[in-house]
């Protein structure tokens, strides 16, 4: 029995590493045409398609890090991004405060009205944009990419960061408040890093989508000042459209930074991403938790990291590192609003 | 604590809810774009012309394909890998990274290196092809009955990996006590597979077609950059028609209501989708206001 196993299990992995490197091969060949075509010349991109470059050359490259343009294109790319993600994510974390811990007239209401913003789709509203833009002379500035980018980004954001700041136990703010903060205090120092996980994630959702942005900088930017890394690389295409070396270099040296920081940060992309695009559609009961399940390798609420949510921890007494006063607090404070506990967070805490 | 709300409210009602309305105002007119507000009133002219468009309906046909070919190869592929990506056997952490490696990619850059893969001019395409003892020279792009399965080739190569993670992580959300239960009881593998895995993955699966066709609706970067639409309309989608008329064209009118048309089409399958197929998955649902309380 135990040699039948043995060899049935050799031939499940052989099973496995042929599937495994046939969807390699899949994946990988693209990116390796782009990385080693940018290393030969336009004649061995003829004659030796598929081989390795030989001689290599490395001029390429080199031509492409010696471009102004490509460096000015990154650094308009990497500005947009943090900016857009900088107003996007603050400006959804005051609203999402307040959505999450204040009761006033017309808030779900208000809550409705962002949370529709999901059900548009960019390039619904990329033309009316356009001539709004055009009628405030936001044309060819970073601002009419920013703004739009980050106005699109809200609702997103906001749905996140409200259902994670209502995780957080009403005591902390009672807290705050006995010793003296107000509500921009509470916010600032208190919400705000005890919320640096769901930060994370946003963030993440935001740099990655603007990033990633065409369609609007194709209709904003039309001078070269501004332009981003993805219209310099079809504008690089064009203009040198029979040196195909020359391209493939700049593709690579275009996809570089999305690899390194991947790179670097795998775990954020992946659960940020994946639970971005299915928040999206407000699942958050299913795939979310799905998602968040094994992949997570690290837990959440780590000692030490002084985040004191309890994520997704049922027990009251483990998760939270309370402040002060908890010998007076009556357990049915614990949540506002009532109900039963609905939503899980289950975002990466890493 | 209006401070803390007013920027976000002023920046989602400027550059989301005005553009929008915007759209839908701009739709009822024939308009060249030029001049202050549309003047040229013309009613539901600009979506009677929509109906009888043949590179409107020809779109729609061609979401239609693309997403009947996700769900019949692309999802079932990231399904296998996934399941194959579940067990345990040595290097599964470097392809599950790898395989996420497309999606992380800009769409634009994307369409560029395939644009030189596929090229006309004994592209590496043709070069494998060729390797391979074939005839070298196929019209990938150029092909009209050929370069809609190319670019869904692509989206293949792009998205595949998007989709594994999710499945990848609603398997391992299955309780293994399940199946240590079942095969108690004698179950095989497949039982095991159809009466376990299947059902319990039901959830995943629908939200893929779901995200598989909202993504196809709204398709524009690969597609734009890689063939602006073309040959002849063959490879078009909403959102590129869209452009071509408002933005090539001037058609700013015409454009709006096909811009109002994606809306309503993306809506209206959402709506319908979380009625009859997610509503045994979803608390809440799109258009409840309170995260799910409903």
């Amino acid at each position: 029995m135990s040699v039948d196993t043995g060899r049935a299990r050799l031939l499940r992995n052989t099973g496995f590493y042929i599937a495994a490197f046939l969807a390699t091969g899949f994946v990988a060949t693209p990116i390796l045409f782009a990385l080693l075509g940018g290393f030969k010349d336009n004649q061995q991109l003829r004659e030796n398609a598929l081989g390795l470059p030989n001689p290599w050359h490395v001029e390429h490259y080199v031509d492409v890090l010696a471009n102004a343009t490509f460096w000015r294109q990154l650094g308009n790319s990497v500005f947009i991004a943090l900016a857009t993600t900088f107003i996007v994510v603050a400006a959804a974390a005051a609203v999402a405060y307040v959505f999450a811990r204040f009761q006033f007239k017309g808030r779900e209401g208000l809550f409705t009205l962002f949370a529709a913003g999901m059900m548009f789709p960019f390039a619904v509203a990329v033309l009316p944009l356009f001539i709004i833009l055009r009628t405030f002379e936001m044309l060819n500035s970073p601002l009419g990419v920013i703004l739009p980018q980050a106005a699109f980004g809200l609702p997103l954001t906001i749905i996140i960061l409200r259902s994670f700041f209502r995780q957080i136990p009403g005591e902390v703010e009672e807290a705050a408040t006995i010793d003296g903060a107000g509500p921009w205090r509470f916010f600032i120092q208190i919400l705000l890093p005890m919320s640096r996980p769901v930060i994370a994630t946003v963030s993440v959702l935001a740099l990655v989508g603007s990033w990633n942005s065409y369609l609007l900088p194709l209709v904003v930017l039309s001078k070269p000042t501004w332009q981003t890394l993805p219209l310099g690389v079809t504008q690089f295409q064009g203009e040198y459209s029979t040196e195909t070396a020359k391209v493939l270099a700049f593709v690579m040296l275009a996809m570089l930074p999305a690899l390194i920081f991947y790179a670097f940060a795998e775990r954020h992309l992946i659960s940020g991403l994946t639970s971005g695009g299915t928040k999206g559609l407000a699942v958050r009961r299913q795939t979310g938790p799905e998602v968040m399940g094994r992949l997570r390798a690290c837990r959440p609420s780590r000692p030490g990291t002084g985040s004191p949510v309890g994520l997704p921890r049922r027990e009251p007494s483990s998760g939270p590192r309370r402040p002060k006063r908890h010998a007076t607090q009556t357990p049915h404070r614990t949540r506002r609003g009532g109900g039963p506990r609905r939503e899980r967070v289950h975002f990466a805490t890493c | 604590m209006a401070a803390f709300i007013a920027p976000a409210l002023i920046l989602f009602l400027l550059f989301v809810i005005v553009p929008v309305l915007f759209a839908a105002y701009t739709s009822f007119f024939d308009w060249n774009g030029l001049g202050g507000i549309p003047t040229d009133f013309v009613g539901l002219e600009n979506f009677q012309a929509l109906i009888a468009d043949e590179v409107f309906l020809g779109d729609l046909w061609r979401i239609g394909l693309i997403t009947m070919l996700s769900v019949a190869v692309q999802l079932p592929m990231a399904f296998g890998l996934a399941m194959l990506l579940h067990q345990r056997f040595p290097g599964r952490t470097a392809f599950r990274l790898l395989f996420f490696v497309p999606y992380i990619l800009t769409e634009a850059v994307t369409a560029v290196l395939f644009g030189l893969i596929f090229s006309p001019r004994r592209g590496f395409a043709d070069a494998v092809l060729a390797g391979l003892g074939f005839d070298g020279r196929v019209g990938w792009l150029s092909d009209r009955g050929l370069v809609l399965f190319v670019i869904f080739g692509i989206l293949t190569w792009k998205f595949f990996g998007f989709h594994m993670i999710l499945y990848l992580a609603g398997r391992q959300n299955i309780p293994e006590e399940l199946y240590e239960a079942a095969r108690v009881d004698g179950a095989t593998s497949k039982q095991l597979f159809r009466h376990i895995t299947l059902p319990l993955m039901g959830p995943t699966i629908r939200i893929t077609v779901f995200l598989s066709v909202i993504g196809t609706v709204q398709l524009f970067d690969l597609v734009y950059v890689l063939t602006k639409g073309g040959p002849y309309h063959a490879s078009e989608t909403l959102a590129i028609t869209m452009y071509d008329q408002g933005f090539v064209r001037n058609q700013i009118g015409y454009a709006s209501a096909l811009s109002i048309a994606m809306f309503l089409i993306s809506l209206l399958f959402a709506l319908i989708y979380q009625r009859y197929v997610l509503s045994r998955d979803l608390q809440g649902s799109l258009t409840s206001t309170d995260g799910g309380r409903s």
